[in-house]
């Protein structure tokens, strides 16, 4: 048995620089991501894709492809293993695209009807490009737009409350000094992470194992054992390192594909998607149609704000993107109306994708207020403030904390808002027209119950085990971090891994809920494991372990509303004759709780108004109507930012204890994409007298908005 | 005659010589990625329209994803499991490692290789879209942030690295500088 | 990806003869075209032979101080290069547009003349394209076409070239060198594609079995003064929506020599001689430049999702000539 030798208490590893655990790693290379760890036998799957938008499978002739070189089972509805879909799984029903090969319907374009597998890539693409699927064909709508007659209210579900309705709408619109009423559009969005998603299946020992890429082994590992009819401690999934998820990355078809080949053929299975493939696989963001009417006082106080959000959903499944909820928490009005409203069309189920509901969202109602400001004479940060509730708009809860005034004030102190001339299409740098705008942002702070085990070993270090994922937050550091500052000992004494559902159930690396939720129970068994340490026994080889679960404390927490704030800076630059959009700087303070990891948060708050750029400027993914199908599912196809796009982007924090909390941590994950859109539309305007309300902000609409305003004003000249 | 769909061929990888038979159909990046157990370069889209893939052929940059790997027998290639002397991180990798120039890292293998190049093509003087003057007179301005941005454009990242990336590959830069003013002296 | 066969020629005639020994072969360049294509199925060749390592890789000075470039230079050689660089500024600027350092280190001359065109309908094959599968339709034209043709189009096919490096090619008077197996040949750029008509799957006018050696550029005094402008939806590694090549000789305010040459535009690289025409022994003025702009632009057609592009090029040849003309009186 070996003594503890214990110095001075350290603390300090939290709010302190570190770079990344397992940066190095990264950039030599070493570090395996799914698809890249090796198996002898390993064989290779290759999905199949419908390519009509609605109906039913004939015939699958595999017949052919079956004796191509290197095939080895070609597994559709008529032959492959029958999984359960009717079960409740840790975020709710499954979605009805994991029940592949079950049945001959086709419900969208890009809907599984075959897996091909092979011994090698090459030899699974040919025979998959020329499996002959034929299909008895459907009439298909795809046509996402306002105003379809049959939109609908969906049900409240845990995740999403569909309407909240206080006050008189129309009697304080008309009762209102000043009305603003806009219609905004956003487009289909893909999360496309850099890492494809990949899954290599295997039964070893008896157990099924999976090498996967995603948000939650846990969760996945839970999934399929329920799919497969499976006891769960007989499902291990690895999730070592995660290409980018930002939603995307839950259970997709593949994983269920991989399963079902290695039961069949006994053999380590890997199913790799392709880009193209990803497009209708993995999920995406709902285009949105939404309708804004703000009603106000001479002053700019609200008397009436109506959010109204229209997204699409699958036939096959409901999910609803949450755009209206932003005014719950950001402004209060004396009649408050939010509500969502479904279209169901032949098209796959959309899915979170980073700040679900905020972004698009916020993108609507940031805009608005800027053009109520422009309709008030009044400064748009200074009308945000006119409109700041004491308690939550709609719930009425006390907000745990919400320090956004002190974002507006040090956003506009570093950005040097003060003195800007609020008159659009003023001020001119060669071909370029600039101007700046700004927004709000905030994304609510939730927690999942977690289980964390924290062991002393014998040679003086700390090993964390917690089923966290990376996607690239820097969640092993961010662990180390917690709990090297909870045992009072250095960073670099802590180990941790993640990414195991044989490390026990944890919350999954979404909705920013990710760090608060393993933190919480980290620090919890760090905190039990150094009272135990104090009693001053010796460590025996074995370790002294402290475990924790969450799940009660959660029950037990006030009931509050949480949430994170921040202030969305920008400047623009606009070529009137080209229809060009630069972004040349974005400044985004943001009051976000305990920040672990400075180097780590920056980078992901800039990462998240980096996606805000790409969303005001370039993302976009096209439905043809005729096929029901994407036209350019690529990097070609569907553009987001690249290097020359991206100026200099600043993120920085305010201090925001939170009173009470158990953890003070809120999560940084969507909050930095929130708002982004919204300022640089609104810098836009400012840039040239001309309202984007549909995104993207593309060179073609710029052109044509411009003619419009400029045969406007010659109108309007004329007229006069 | 119907041609022969493989052929055995001998690769020189990271100094190495890799003696494999391939399909034709197999491209370097499959090659080195399901055939030599080299993952370190990414496969993002397979398209040529990420840069994951990127690597060093005959000291270029080069898309891993879109050269066949029976087309590079004979060629030098240098992958990012090379690019390090020994347990020494090369300057691009140190710098990405402090300035936190990746996120998820699955972009970074080749963001750090193209970056290598890109300080090569600027100390040839290679001009790019974003130097004004392209005069060989006039020379190659400083590789400042905008001539990175613009060089460096092959390569997306999703996570939105862009900002700590562009800092890495200019500090780099400017070691790589220095070492050359120190050479001279 | 079918399987195929692979050869690497050493020498021209020995390409030429081993892609005749088989009617499925293809040439293989740079492969960053091709490569894409047989991964999307779009080309299906039964042979590749690789020709990346003739002897065509130089650029060198013809009498009279025009430019040969061998087809196999790089892009990224071509685009370096001094002379071109000093004599032909655009087609440098116009390179180095294009695609991304390592594409173009990849990609060669002749393989960038004959890439094919990146419209989604083409090169996704579960959908109908006349291009790649005659007859079968143009759903662009009711579909997805905000990036298509404007001049010349047809309806069987409205797809625009893809290529910034043979945009300035045209202006520059270009002239395209192949070498079948029997003899050798040439072509000006400006015939080289030719219309779309009913038939958007014949893209050249490069005899059956030819290998491009070489682009002579003639001499080009007007050239020291030319620019290239792309504009496009990301600031950099995206394809032209509209693009612009010229060159401008200007002596007192009088427009003596000009080249002028669009992109994204139509199926081919479109030599804008009847703004030319326009502008030649006029005034170097804005007015003039819009007046030219509007004969060039006379003859658009715009669908309803592409029209922008009339606008964007008119104000792409008043910009860029002003500037021009800035710049030749500097």
């Amino acid at each position: 048995m070996t003594t503890t030798t214990r110095g001075a208490a350290v603390t300090g590893a939290v709010g302190s620089a570190h770079t990344r655990v397992e940066g190095r790693d990264k950039v030599t290379g070493a570090a395996r991501f799914s698809g890249e760890v090796p198996f002898a036998e390993l064989t290779h799957g290759w999905l199949v894709l419908s390519t009509v938008a609605r109906g039913r499978i004939r015939s699958v002739e595999d017949g052919p492809v079956l004796a191509m070189p290197g095939v080895l089972t070609v597994l559709h509805h008529e032959n492959a293993p029958r999984v359960d879909i009717d079960y409740m799984g840790m975020l709710g029903r499954p979605n009805p695209i994991l029940g592949i090969f079950q049945h001959d319907r086709v419900p969208f374009a890009g809907w599984p009807v075959a897996l091909v597998v092979a011994e090698t890539s090459e030899q699974a693409r040919e025979a998959a490009e020329a499996l002959v699927v034929r299909y008895d064909e459907e009439p298909h709508d795809v046509a996402f737009r306002a105003g379809r007659p049959d939109a609908y209210t969906p049900q409240d579900s845990p995740l999403v409350q569909a309407e909240t309705e206080k006050g008189d709408l129309e009697a304080q619109l008309a009762a209102s000094a000043v009305v603003l009423e806009a219609e905004y559009t956003t487009p289909e969005e893909h999360h496309n992470p850099m890492e494809p998603h990949a899954a290599t299946a295997r039964w070893e020992g008896g157990r099924l194992d999976v090498i996967d890429s995603n948000q939650g082994s846990t969760w996945v590992a839970g999934e399929l054992a329920q799919l497969f009819s499976l006891d769960p401690a007989s499902v291990r999934v690895r999730s070592e390192h995660v290409g980018g998820a930002f939603g995307s990355k839950g259970l997709s078809p593949h994983q269920v594909a991989a399963v079902m080949a290695t039961t069949v053929l006994q053999r380590p299975v890997r199913v790799v998607l392709t880009r193209r493939q990803m497009f209708s696989l993995i999920g995406y963001r709902s285009p949105t149609a939404q309708r804004i009417r703000l009603g106000a006082d001479a002053d700019g106080r609200l008397r009436a704000l109506d959010h109204q959000a229209q997204s699409l959903t699958s036939t096959v499944y409901e999910f609803v993107e949450s755009s209206a909820v932003l005014g719950r928490v950001m402004y209060d009005a004396d009649a408050h109306h939010t509500l969502h409203r479904l279209v169901r069309l032949d098209v796959p189920t959309p899915t979170w994708m980073r700040a679900p509901g905020e972004a698009p969202g916020s993108f609507a109602l940031e805009s608005a207020l800027d053009e109520l400001a422009e309709k008030c004479g009044m400064d748009p940060i200074a009308l945000r403030v006119r409109n700041e509730p004491g308690t939550a708009p709609v719930s009425g809860l006390p907000f745990s904390s919400r320090n956004v005034l002190a974002c507006y004030e040090e956003g506009a102190r570093r950005f040097g808002w003060a003195g800007r001339d609020p008159r659009p299409g003023l001020r001119r740098e060669g071909r370029w027209l600039l101007g700046t705008g700004m927004a709000a942002a905030t994304y609510p702070s939730g927690v999942g119950p977690s289980t964390a085990a924290v062991t002393a070993e014998p040679d003086g270090t700390f090993t964390v085990r917690i089923n966290a994922a990376d996607v690239g937050t820097g969640a092993r550091t961010a662990m180390a971090l917690v709990a090297a500052d909870a045992l009072e000992v250095e960073a670099d004494r802590v180990r941790v891994r993640i990414g195991d559902s044989d490390l026990g159930p944890a919350m999954i690396a979404g909705g920013s809920m990710g760090t608060r939720s393993w933190g919480w129970a980290v620090t919890i068994a760090a905190n039990e494991l150094r009272e135990l340490l104090a009693l001053g026994d010796g460590i025996p080889p074995e370790g002294i372990t402290a475990r924790s679960n969450t799940a009660e404390a959660i029950g037990a927490l006030a009931q509050q509303e949480r949430h994170s704030f921040g202030a969305q800076f920008a400047e623009v630059a606009v070529d009137e004759d080209t229809g060009e959009v630069r972004v040349r700087r974005l400044l985004g303070i943001f009051a976000a709780g305990t920040i672990v990891n400075p180097l780590t948060a920056r980078s992901q708050l800039v990462g998240g108004m980096t996606w805000g750029l790409s969303m005001a400027l370039h993302e976009e993914a096209v439905r043809d109507q005729a096929s029901g199908g994407h036209v350019g599912a690529d990097l070609v196809g569907y553009h987001y930012a690249a290097h020359a796009d991206v100026p200099v982007i600043e993120a920085d924090w305010v201090d925001d204890p939170v009173p009470g909390d158990p953890v003070g941590i809120k999560g940084i994950g969507e909050i930095g994409i929130v708002g982004v859109a919204a300022a640089i539309a609104n810098a836009v305007w400012h840039a040239t007298g001309v309202r984007h309300r549909n995104l993207p902000i593309r060179p073609d609409r710029v052109l044509r908005a411009a003619d419009e305003a400029r045969r406007r004003a010659a109108g309007g000249a004329r007229g006069a | 005659m119907t041609p022969s769909t493989s052929s055995a061929i001998t690769l020189n990888i990271n100094g190495e010589k890799y003696l494999l038979p391939v399909d034709h159909r197999t491209t370097l990046l499959d090659a080195l990625r399901e055939h030599l157990d080299l993952t370190g370069s990414k496969k993002g889209c397979d398209q040529g329209q990420c840069g994951a893939c990127t690597v060093l052929v005959d000291g270029r940059r080069a898309l891993s994803c879109l050269q066949l790997a029976v087309a590079a027998e004979g060629r030098v290639i240098t992958t990012i499991e090379g690019v390090a002397d020994g347990d020494r991180l090369h300057p691009v990798q140190q710098a990405f490692l402090d300035l936190d120039g990746f996120q998820c890292g699955y972009c970074t293998p080749g963001q750090i290789c193209s970056a290598i190049a890109v300080i090569e093509e600027h100390a040839a003087g290679w001009p790019s879209a974003a130097t004004d003057d392209l005069r060989p007179d006039a020379g190659v301005p400083a590789l400042g942030a905008e001539e990175i941005r613009e060089r460096m454009s092959g390569n997306l990242c999703r996570c939105g690295a862009y900002v700590s990336i562009v800092q890495a590959v200019a500090r780099a830069a400017e070691a790589a500088g220095s070492e050359d003013k120190e050479a001279v002296a | 990806m079918r399987e195929f066969g692979y050869e690497r020629a050493v020498d021209v005639a020995e390409a030429v003869a081993l892609l005749g020994s088989d009617p499925e072969a293809r040439f293989l360049g740079g492969g960053t075209n091709l490569v894409d294509l047989m991964k999307a199925g779009v080309e299906r060749p039964a042979l590749l032979v690789d020709v990346r390592e003739l002897p065509l890789d130089q650029v060198d000075f013809t009498p009279g101080d025009g430019l040969r470039i061998g087809a196999t230079v790089t892009n990224s050689d071509l685009a370096a290069h001094p002379d071109v660089r000093r004599h032909y500024p655009a087609l440098a600027q116009a390179v180095l547009a294009g695609a991304s350092g390592q594409l173009r280190n990849m990609a060669t001359v002749g393989g960038n003349l004959l890439q094919r065109t990146r419209c989604g309908y083409f090169t996704d094959i579960t959908k109908a394209c006349n291009k790649r599968s005659p007859g079968s339709g143009c759903p662009a034209i009711d579909g997805e076409h905000h990036n298509h043709a404007i001049l010349d189009a047809s309806e069987h096919c409205i797809a625009v070239h893809a290529s910034d490096m043979a945009v300035a090619l045209a202006a520059f008077d270009a002239v395209i060198s192949y070498r079948t197996a029997d003899e050798p040949g040439e072509s000006p750029i400006t015939g080289f594609y030719p219309p779309v008509g009913d038939t958007p799957h014949i893209e050249t006018t490069l005899p059956p079995g030819a290998l491009i050696t070489g682009v002579t550029l003639p001499p080009a005094p007007v050239a020291v003064h030319s620019r290239f402008r792309k504009v496009r939806e990301r600031a950099s590694y995206a394809f032209a929506i509209g693009s612009i090549a010229a060159a401008l000789d200007v002596r007192d305010g009088v427009v003596r020599d000009v080249r002028l040459a669009l992109g994204a535009v139509a199926s081919k690289p479109w030599r804008a001689r009847a703004a030319e025409r326009a502008l030649i022994g006029g005034p170097a003025s804005a007015e003039a430049f819009a007046t030219a702009a509007e004969a060039e632009l006379a003859a658009a057609e715009a669908l309803p999702e592409n029209g922008y592009k009339v606008t964007l090029m008119r104000n792409l040849i008043v910009a860029v000539l002003t500037e021009l003309t800035e710049e030749v009186s500097r």
